[in-house]
């Protein structure tokens, strides 16, 4: 079975880096992200949003979904955070069972 | 650990002092967002950093008293509602998710509305990270709740 994960990891590395090779170099001039979106963000920003600073437009307005989703991991991270150090302590006061206390804490 | 105030009549000053310009500073950089550096998760981080210097020097005794453990859980919650909100009630009214153009604000109309939401949008995130890096600290000195 592990042999089979590594063969799958290795499969997906290679299909990543095969990917990888179709990309656009890096700052290219000719890329369809230079061509299109970016002279769109940065000319029309202002009259889209009223808004002066070209980050926060594309952070809060064209890119919004992104932000929730970062938002989103910030939060999870917290509560997973809090999660972990509630039940260590729980294990310190003893109301959890012997199991999770001689566990590899 | 840091039950009691901190020993030191000169630490206590000076945080004292410090801590409503950091704040003050952490309003300025989530709404002056639309103009300079800064927005929301950066104006977060400043107000969770001041009431974690607030916890520092007054101790969690008082400072419990001052900005309750439990508050940063619901601050972070409402936070993200608030986002939340902001992308869903457009969709109530005819726009995209997350198209601040639609928000059903009377008086506030086009680009003028999306600054507005955008603004709304930076303050959701910035009480999301007060919220939750105030409740990361607080577990890690978990102290009495």
């Amino acid at each position: 079975m592990k042999w089979v994960n590594a063969l799958i990891m290795l499969l997906f590395i290679a299909l990543m880096l095969y990917a990888t090779s179709g990309l656009p170099g890096h700052a290219d001039p000719q890329a369809p992200a230079n061509v299109h979106v970016s002279p769109t963000y940065i000319e029309d920003s202002v009259e889209d949003t009223h808004t002066p600073n070209i980050v926060t437009a594309v952070l809060a307005d064209y890119r919004g979904y992104d932000t929730l989703g970062e938002t989103v991991v910030i939060f999870t991270a917290g509560l997973a955070c809090v999660l972990i150090l509630m039940r260590r302590k729980a294990g310190d006061k003893g109301t959890l069972s012997e199991h999770h206390r001689s566990g590899h804490m | 650990m840091i039950k009691e105030r901190y020993q030191s009549i000169i630490v206590q000053v000076i945080c004292s002092l410090l801590i409503p310009f950091i704040q003050l500073f952490a309003l300025y950089v989530i709404f002056h967002g639309h103009y300079g550096p800064g927005g929301g998760f950066q104006g977060g981080v400043l107000l969770a950093v001041s009431i974690i210097l607030q916890r520092l020097y007054l101790g969690t005794e008082v400072s419990y008293r001052k900005f309750p453990p439990k508050l940063a859980p619901a601050l972070g919650a409402i936070g993200m509602l608030v986002f939340g909100l902001a992308g869903v009630i457009p969709m109530l009214f005819g726009g995209a998710f997350l198209d601040y153009g639609n928000l059903p604000i009377p008086w506030v109309h086009g680009a003028e509305l999306r600054a507005l939401g955008i603004l709304i949008v930076e303050i959701g995130i910035g009480m999301a990270v007060f919220g939750t890096l105030v409740l990361i600290f607080d577990s890690l000195i978990g102290e009495g709740w």
